[in-house]
């Protein structure tokens, strides 16, 4: 945190700190608005004004990051940390946007209330970013939530897609209800919801609050481990990638779990941090399980968003090692590698988007068959995302999982370091079986259905691929950023 | 004197990108564009020969820019005297690729010379690297051409080979990765030099059991790639399914990759660990040799009998570097170079003979000697080399290994050169089968003789066996003064590298 904070009485201030939230539940009220006067002539239109709320919206963060220190009393902290994340959801946001476009349009489900929803998910996410206090982190995550349920079962006539939002809906309730008792438990004990005074007590360091706190910090492990679907939380997540609408799964997959994410080292790294020896083992274990679930699961699986689901556990897995190494470099590792990711996997659910058809019939890896003949372009920013996920170097992965084990090394966490390692060799297998298909194979019958490019899903294919190179090739310049930011978060 | 190694190493790279823009429909263009570029290429790494300084021990060339801040990762790069014979190997060996390739590739022709453009790039940039973080860069980035050569151009279980041959190189790579970041942490540093300053110097110490495990986990990554037995199963596989080009790149360059390795990393950083492994990995090798040779004696399949030869000749280069004397790692190191020209050239005839007669089954072939002489004499000359005839290149390898390893065990030599009978088994055999006897038909109507393409891609070869046999004095002297350097960095007992004091503490405590 810049040491020069002042706690001001400003409401000036304060509303400049809470721009992007504004723009964005603004812009999201506008579009509810406008659905019924351009709703059927220019269905595009919801989509420009999306993206540009979206930009407005990072210009409003970087605006917020120049006047950065608490707001509202203390609720809300505006540092290096919560601008890194803030841009990264509404990033998320532009690409999940640009994604859309033609898949909605295949679906024949272009509507002003899909982009609405996607702006006050994201508004959400970027309040748990910047939250200070755990009752304004639970109302960030009840916003994205409860859009992000809604978004999942975006289709309403698809059986699968409403089973994946009632599942969705239906867990999530059952995790944000442990979230908020964990919440009530702090606050029993404590008499204070600021995570900055909770830290401060529990470094003078009370036995008895501790066990409670203890408790405490178990139950919102719980909570938040559900959202990040990180092991033995992670039973939705396959289901629900598979059925969500596949934008939205791309979305799930990057915005709301980096939110969550964030949310998770803000408490933990902060308020938490003196309880670090407690609960080590736990994350340590979530950690190694959920990357061993997840890549192994991942293994049998033949449809394709469902196998990105699983990648999608074993992922958080991965960033769980970086929390266990409770270090500055974990957490600026973290940050890098949940950046990074935004980018490789709304990449590859934005191809499988656009390779599954009307009504999605085609989700299997089988439908990529000889794409790497039919539409090498597509074929090959898969491949370029694929390689990421695998963690070549000279991509976004690779940094990401280096920093990782570098930061779990440091710690000395020798056996994660080297489970996760062969874990990463085991996922390869996995990923290599789509650019099998897409390029050792020759084009199946029918192969010719697949949509011709537009121009915006052009951009979307481009972006995330432009991203990820960008991100491997010179990754100093948002490692530093974050580096910065996480050694300011304490 | 010096010169530039950003040329040799940014060519291929640049004919890679510019490959990908040529138009789908022009196959010709793509060939004679990535002919093109290789041949440049490999005119300027003759450059870097003719100005390379032979008497000088150290790296030279040298070019250090900063790459990432933080961790420090700089692209650091330079040659000695035995990295530039790899360069070259690969430099040489990658027009004669594109040439061999130029009737065989049909489908997806631009594709086939841009990833092997990408593959030139990646193998030249491990033999350079000196920043441990480049090095892995190199490593990882060379497997991704390769792995798409034998997947998409391969024969009929191409993608079980291409997915096993990533595999098992991502396993060993990744606990590579582990023991780099691992060093890194220690040293804070991941130039090559540095490392090896603070090592001598005394400032970075490793108790015995970290030299080990770091040793283990550089040394099975090298070990899948070179292939050691027992690790060697992904080859016969790889070999077989790739395409000509393909089998000649893995088997002449990319196997190399983890000789090189052992040598330059393993020996010099971790020589504690490399002492105390050195039985049991002699062991191997040797078993390695006999059981390649005796393998190979029964293929059916050329491609995979070249293929378990590779194995046994990958022994006598393991044998030779864990001898720990000066004959045993220049014979090593002779013996890269070798393998690389006469096992090349013997997959590239398998290559044009399976571009004849359509099969790679010995038994489909007999009397190809009358059919076309002139290929018949250049494989028997191949043959020769790789069995170790004298005045060809492969005897003063075998030579040199063999007197190494009888100077540290003389049990080990003996073992080691039923290796060099059996070869001569398996060949001559192959030889007789596939040369001598009577023609079938299909034979007399279907394999001609070597077309003028396919004599430029011989000659070099041919003339390079011939060479290194008769006059190794070209090769060897900046080999024997880097080898010498390896094995006085790996000299046992120096305090400071089984992690007691360091030698200034000591002195200071006198």
């Amino acid at each position: 945190m810049p040491g020069d904070i002042v706690m001001t009485g400003f409401m000036s201030g304060d509303l400049v700190r809470f721009l992007p939230e504004m723009i964005l539940t603004a812009m999201g009220t506008l579009l509810m608005v406008l659905d019924p006067v351009i709703g059927k002539r220019r269905p595009a239109a919801f989509g420009h004004l999306t993206i540009a709320a979206l930009a407005a919206g990072i210009a409003g963060a970087a605006a917020a990051y120049s006047h950065g220190g608490l707001a509202f009393g203390g609720m809300l902290r505006v540092d290096a940390f919560a601008t890194f994340f803030r841009v990264l959801v509404m990033g998320v946001g532009i690409l999940t946007a640009l994604a859309s476009y033609g898949f909605l349009k295949r679906q024949q489900a272009e509507a002003g209330e899909f982009h609405a929803l996607l702006l006050f998910s994201i508004a959400g996410q970027s309040m748990m970013a910047a939250a200070n206090d755990l009752i304004v982190i639970f109302i960030g995550l009840e916003i994205s939530s409860i859009s992000s349920y809604v978004l999942a079962g975006y289709l309403r006539d698809d059986k699968r897609s409403n089973e994946a939002a009632l599942k969705y809906f239906l867990l999530g309730s059952f995790a944000t209800a442990f979230f908020l008792y964990g919440v009530a438990v702090v606050y029993g004990t404590t008499g204070t919801i600021n995570l900055t005074t909770v830290h401060a007590l529990l470094a003078v360091g009370g036995s008895a609050q501790g066990t409670l706190l203890g408790v405490a910090a178990g139950l919102m492990f719980v909570g938040l481990g559900f959202k990040v679907s990180a092991a033995p939380f992670q039973l939705w997540a396959p289901d629900v990638y598979q059925g969500a609408p596949t934008p939205v799964s791309a979305f799930l997959s990057a915005g709301p779990k980096a939110a969550a994410f964030a949310v998770f080292l803000r408490i933990f790294m902060t308020a938490f941090a003196p309880l670090g020896r407690a609960w080590e083992p736990l994350v340590w274990l979530s950690a190694l399980a959920s990357m061993t679930i997840g890549n192994f699961a991942a293994l049998r699986q033949t449809n394709l968003k469902r196998m990105l689901g699983y990648s999608s556990i074993a992922h958080a897995g991965y960033v769980m090692v970086a929390l266990t190494a409770r270090s500055d470099t974990g957490v600026a590792a973290a940050m890098f590698y949940l950046a990074a990711y935004a980018f490789m996997n709304i990449g590859a659910f934005a191809v499988v988007g656009h390779i599954s058809g009307r009504g999605e019939r085609r989700q299997s890896i089988d439908d990529l068959a000889g794409l790497g003949q039919t539409q090498p372009l597509t074929a090959a920013m898969l491949a370029i995302f694929l390689l990421s996920l695998i963690g070549v170097p000279l991509t976004g992965g690779f940094f990401g999982k280096f920093y990782i084990f570098r930061a779990a090394l440091e710690s000395q966490l020798v056996w994660l370091t080297v489970l996760g390692l062969l874990n990463t060799a085991v996922a390869a297998y996995y990923y290599l079986r789509l650019l099998v298909a897409m390029y050792f194979r020759d084009p199946a019958d029918g192969a010719g259905e697949v949509e011709p490019l537009t121009p915006s899903f052009r951009l979307a294919l481009i972006l995330p691929a432009v991203g990820t190179l960008a991100l491997g090739m010179f990754p100093s310049w948002v490692l530093d950023f974050a580096s910065k930011s996480a050694a300011l978060l304490k | 004197m010096s010169a530039n190694l950003l040329p040799v190493l940014l060519l291929p790279l640049a004919g890679f990108l510019f490959a990908l823009l040529l138009p789908r429909r022009a196959p010709e263009l793509s060939r004679r564009f990535a002919l093109a570029v290789s041949l440049v290429t490999f005119v300027v790494s003759l450059g870097l020969l003719a100005r390379f300084d032979r008497t000088a021990p150290g790296e030279q060339f040298a070019l250090d820019f900063s790459w990432i801040a933080s961790p420090k990762i700089h692209f650091a790069i330079s040659v000695n005297g035995v990295s530039l014979w790899l360069v070259l190997l690969s430099t040489l060996l990658t027009p004669i690729c594109v040439l061999i390739s130029w009737r065989s590739i049909r489908t997806r022709a631009k594709e086939f010379y841009a990833f092997l453009l990408l593959l030139e790039f990646g193998l030249i940039g491990v033999f350079l690297a000196q920043d441990l973080f480049l090095f892995y860069v190199f490593w990882e980035v060379s497997l991704v051409p390769m792995y798409f050569l034998i997947g998409i151009w391969g024969h009929e279980r191409r993608i079980y080979a291409a997915v096993k041959f990533f595999i098992y190189t991502m396993a060993g790579s990744v606990l590579m990765l582990a023991a780099i970041v691992y060093l890194y942490n220690k040293a804070h540093t991941f130039s090559y030099a540095a490392i090896l300053n603070q090592l001598s110097a005394g400032e970075l110490r490793l108790d015995s059991q970290e030299q080990m495990l770091l040793f283990l986990g550089f040394f099975v990554a090298f070990a899948i790639k070179v292939p050691l037995f027992p690790l060697h199963t992904w080859l016969p596989d790889a070999h077989v399914e790739a395409p000509v080009a393909g089998s000649v790149m893995l088997a002449s360059v990319m196997l190399k990759m983890g000789t090189y390795g052992i040598l330059h990393y393993c020996l010099p950083l971790f020589p504690n660990a490399a002492r105390q492994c050195s039985g049991w990995i002699a062991t191997l090798a040797i078993v390695g040799i006999v059981y390649g040779a005796l393998v190979a004696m029964v293929q059916p399949n050329m491609k995979k009998l070249v293929a378990y030869s590779s194995v046994s000749h990958l022994g006598f280069v393991v044998l030779g570097i864990f001898s720990f004397t000066q004959q045993g790692l220049d014979g090593a190191v002779y013996q890269m170079l070798n393998h690389g020209i006469s096992t090349g050239a013997l997959f590239v005839f398998v290559g044009l003979l399976y571009e004849r007669r359509h099969s790679l089954e010995i038994a489909d072939y007999g009397g190809v000697a009358t059919a076309a002489p002139w290929l018949s004499t250049a494989f028997l000359v191949t043959a020769l080399a790789s069995i170790g005839l004298p005045t060809l290149n492969n005897f003063v390898g075998e030579f040199l290994v063999l007197q190494g390893a009888a100077i540290a065990h003389f049990t080990w030599a003996v073992w080691a050169s039923t290796g060099v009978i059996l070869s001569a088994c398996y060949m001559l055999w192959l030889y007789q089968r596939v040369f001598y006897g009577v023609a079938g038909a299909e034979v007399k109507s279907r394999v001609f003789d070597l077309g003028p393409r396919e004599w430029a891609a011989a000659i070099p070869l041919l003339v390079m066996m011939v060479w290194m046999g008769v006059y190794s004095q070209s090769f060897l002297p900046p080999v024997s003064k880097v080898t010498a350097q390896v094995l006085a960095q790996s000299e046992v007992n120096v305090p400071y590298r089984v992690g007691t004091r360091p030698r200034a503490e000591v002195a200071r405590a006198r």
